[in-house]
């Protein structure tokens, strides 16, 4: 918890509303500004698997209809991207993307020995681990411990959500996890919290309470900074009101403003389509698309869009055969969006799942998101990407 | 530290139940550990009461029986639309009803340990009728033989409804219930292929439940050939397969484990785990056995097991109802809180139940956890609003919730009995009152800075003194462990 004397002088006009705060926290009441071209990243998770067949679709596939005669989707009804390419008929705003050269499309990504369990799945998405090993840090969280040895960040990254996700949990430093800057603002701005921040022993200790405390210091002295910035510039664009819809428009607004994050989470689910499928990815779809089309208009009205990359995955897709229930089952590998005004690759980034070619009847993952994961850390957040993800994945090339 | 009778007994009371209740105050650091354990197990000794909540209509339906001027017509979108909900509303209902269980039943270690496996067994279902009879499942074998209970959960309408059972049929398995049976009912992973798996669905073909909630097996979607799982071989139905599970020692480890985790401490100390799990195998799942190994065990009250474990918003809540006896007008809110807090009863996140431990704690909950006691001295409004959830709402998201107040906020309208409570602390001398307070409600080993804690306390009164005392001493950090 080393504090620079510099650092100290930069307190500034915060320094009154911070004077009941042990030293150490006084560091990020006045973070570095943010750098022109500050990249973004913005991660969105699709929980529960989503069927990514149904999303990017082989149009010209017998194999695919033949799978699924009842859920397949026909030529007609999707959305044209290729000849041999179609989307979900509810992404429209997606097909404009793609149309517009912001839009890139990676197929079949996964990782060898795939789990099909929710959770698990979700696990060595989150941690970045192999799925025979076990890893209790995210890779986000590992990103915030890497970028700020021996000080407290938890504004780098945020979860725009009431519980905080394993990929944002660290070895030491964790993220934030808030549905919007006002509802945390107010409900850490006690001067009783303050004061027992303040009195409690620093010598952060393993155990639960310091754990407690430690977490209650970093709220208290964040939510001041955060409510501040997401109020320097709000976003006055029109989002729709749906859940993701108002996660996007509190991230615009903090994009706009001077607050340092580089990294926002937010979560659409459930995609667990085992039963009733049609009806319940459409639903979600038409929310996605609403919103991501909304932010995207935002971004570019601000000429943001080409410092910001939105990123889906989902814990896996699902099997090939649809199911008797008007579902699919748990499956493997799956499809990644990446939208972005600066891509350098866009468009679909590799060939369709090959169907004729399947494990058990699941997808063969071609891509590991691992290689993804190395990509977006070193040439987007600049970060060493060995360091946090253990050892050395290729990187692509669509950044 | 010394861990003083009374330390021990409140450890006791907070594991094996939702801590002491204000009228057994006086009695915490008199009463021998041995008659509280004794008097835990004996209250729980006798079956619970089952709760049934649901709506006439929902269970005349169920019956096959339609109401007056409906017979024999089917239902059309607008009536299955009430129907589904009204099946929401009684939920809501059912948590309400059970979380009073836990406050005021004599029965805590049953309620708890039904906690436990409420998470254990953890089943999202919308149903009211399959959820009430799956929370009496639990409630009834909640102390029982572990192999019982296992074969009821599997059985139950809430359970293959939620693993898709319905759908696993001769010609088209479905292997989710075969999957979560091992993974996380009884071994845990990776002592099992994904072969067992699909051969142990193989098993389960045929197992379902019909509308009016009822176990059916399904002959002709049965697959009747022989199976493999776990290195056996033969024509096994699903009761086979769970008595394989069941014959496995490291579905004991496994359980055993889970419970250490849950009643003792995070980080599981192998020895003691081996040793209550060779027990707990040999008594052939014999769950009260265990407990009852587990609280009789020295170990159990060592310091380096109290004070450690973070509460779940459920224990936490029925925690203050406990130790400060009131009247909420507005019970409703409780939901409100399970919800922002992360743990809203019959709703798992998912099949794996709620995490726990430190994944309760994030930024925000842990502020609202701390403001929790000061809305209820201060009747003030609590303006926040949980994550959307479409499973429960349906539009009928704050029908329930009426005391709003000028913010447009919930009001919790909580009328506490302070005058039992400030009853019990008449004997200490007001120098020693801020220390009864706290050794009363705080397991942590290190007390409470009392510097900053008499900042806040109105010292007005002896009576205010004791109130505001109580209310900053529950709206710390320590106050989340127990």
């Amino acid at each position: 918890m080393l504090i620079k004397r510099k650092q100290f002088i930069q307190l500034g006009s915060l320094a009154t509303a911070s004077m009941m705060l042990p030293k150490f926290l006084k560091a990020f009441e006045q973070p570095a500004l943010v750098p022109p071209g500050n990249k973004v990243l913005v991660i969105l998770q699709l929980s529960g698997g989503n069927d990514g067949l149904n999303t990017v679709i082989p149009i010209r596939n017998d194999i695919y209809y033949k799978a699924r005669p009842k859920l397949g989707i026909t030529k007609e009804q999707a959305l044209t991207l290729t000849d041999e390419v179609g989307l979900h008929p509810a992404l429209t705003g997606l097909k404009d993307l793609y149309h517009d050269g912001s839009l890139g499309i990676l197929n079949s990504v996964g990782y060898p020995n795939p789990d099909r369990s929710h959770f698990r799945s979700m696990d060595i998405w989150h941690s970045a681990s192999n799925s025979n090993e076990y890893l209790y840090t995210g890779w986000i969280g590992r990103y915030l411990d890497a970028q700020c040895k021996g000080c407290d960040k938890p504004t780098q990254a945020l979860e725009l959500d009431d519980v905080l996700s394993l990929a944002m949990k660290g070895e030491q430093a964790k993220a934030l996890a808030m549905k919007d800057p006002r509802r945390l603002y107010s409900s850490s701005n006690e001067k009783y919290f303050k004061d027992m921040v303040a009195h409690h022993a620093q010598d952060a200790g393993e155990r639960p309470v310091d754990y407690l405390y430690k977490t209650m210091a970093e709220t208290v002295s964040s939510a001041d900074y955060i409510y501040k910035q997401s109020r320097l510039h709000p976003t006055k664009a029109e989002y729709p009101k749906s859940d993701i819809g108002n996660s996007l428009k509190t991230i615009a607004s903090l994009i706009f403003s001077d607050i340092n994050t580089k990294v926002y989470y937010l979560s659409l689910g459930s995609f667990d389509t085992h039963v009733g499928q049609e009806g319940q990815q459409k639903r979600l779809f038409t929310d996605m698309n609403a919103a991501i089309t909304a932010f995207v208009k935002d971004l570019k009205a601000n000429n943001r869009f080409e410092d910001v990359l939105l990123m889906s995955f989902s814990e896996f897709g699902r099997r090939v055969k649809q199911n008797a229930s008007g579902g699919t089952d748990h499956g493997t590998a799956n499809n990644m969006f990446f939208v972005s005004g600066g891509l350098k690759e866009k468009g679909i980034l590799n060939p369709l799942p090959d169907l004729a070619d399947l494990q058990d009847g699941d997808l063969k993952y071609k891509v590991d998101f691992k290689n993804v994961y190395a990509t977006v850390l070193n040439k987007w957040l600049q970060t060493d990407d060995r360091a946090i993800l253990g050892k050395s994945f290729e990187h692509l090339n669509f950044l | 530290m010394k861990v003083t009778t009374q330390v021990k007994n409140q450890h006791l009371l907070w594991r094996a139940g939702f801590g002491p209740m204000a009228e057994e105050f006086h009695q915490l650091s008199t009463a021998s550990n041995k008659s509280y354990i004794d008097s835990l197990f004996k209250a729980s000794a006798k079956g619970p009461e089952y709760i049934d909540v649901a709506h006439s209509a929902l269970k005349g339906l169920a019956m096959g029986v339609r109401e007056v001027g409906q017979a024999n017509k089917p239902l059309d979108e607008e009536q299955r639309r009430k129907m589904r909900q009204q099946s929401r509303e009684d939920i809501k209902s059912l948590n309400l009803t059970w979380l009073n269980q836990m406050v005021n039943s004599h029965q805590q270690l049953r309620e708890k340990m039904a906690l436990f496996w409420h998470g254990h067994f953890a089943s999202r279902n919308l149903n009211i009728l399959y959820q009430q009879q799956l929370l009496d499942v639990i409630r009834r074998n909640a102390l029982g033989n572990f192999g019982d209970l296992l074969r009821e959960v599997s059985k139950s309408a809430a359970m293959i409804n939620f693993l898709n059972n319905n759908q696993n049929r001769k010609n088209h398995p479905n292997e989710n219930f075969a999957r979560e049976v091992m993974e996380l009912f009884t071994m845990g992973r990776g002592n099992y292929t994904e072969n067992d798996i699909k051969e142990a669905a193989r098993a389960f073909t045929g197992w379902g439940a019909n509308i009016a909630g009822e176990f059916v097996f399904r002959k002709n979607q049965h697959d009747t050939g022989i199976k493999t799982v776990l290195g056996r071989n033969g024509n096994f139905d699903g009761d086979a397969v769970l008595d394989i599970l069941l014959e496995q020692q490291q579905t004991a480890t496994f359980i055993t484990q889970k419970i250490y985790r849950y009643f003792v401490n995070e980080t599981v100390n192998t020895d003691h785990v081996a040793w209550l799990a060779g027990r707990l195998y040999q008594s052939n799942y014999n769950i009260k056995g265990l407990m009852h190994d587990i609280f009789t065990s020295e170990w159990f009250y060592d310091a380096g097991n109290i004070g450690n474990r973070i509460k779940s918003p459920v224990e936490l809540i029925v925690g203050i109802r406990r130790a400060l006896p009131m009247q909420l007008e507005n019970e409703s809110i409780q939901l409100l809180f399970q919800r922002l807090l992360g743990q809203l009863l019959f709703y798992p996140p998912n099949v794996a139940g709620w995490p726990g431990g430190r994944n309760w704690i994030d930024s925000s909950s842990l502020m609202l956890r701390m403001r929790i006691p000061q809305l209820i001295y201060d009747n003030d409004e609590l303006a926040m609003k949980p994550k959307d959830d479409d499973d429960q709402m349906m539009g009928m998201r704050d029908a329930r919730l009426k005391k709003t107040g000028k913010k447009g906020g919930q009001i919790i309208a909580a009328a506490v009995d302070w005058e039992l409570y400030i009853k019990k602390f008449e004997k200490v001398p007001r120098e020693k009152l801020l220390g009864a307070i706290s050794s009363t409600l705080i397991q942590t080993p290190n007390a409470i800075n009392t510097a900053v804690l008499n900042k806040y306390i109105d010292a007005g009164s002896r009576d205010n003194f004791i109130k505001t005392a109580t209310i900053q001493i529950m709206s710390t950090p320590e106050y989340q462990l127990c």
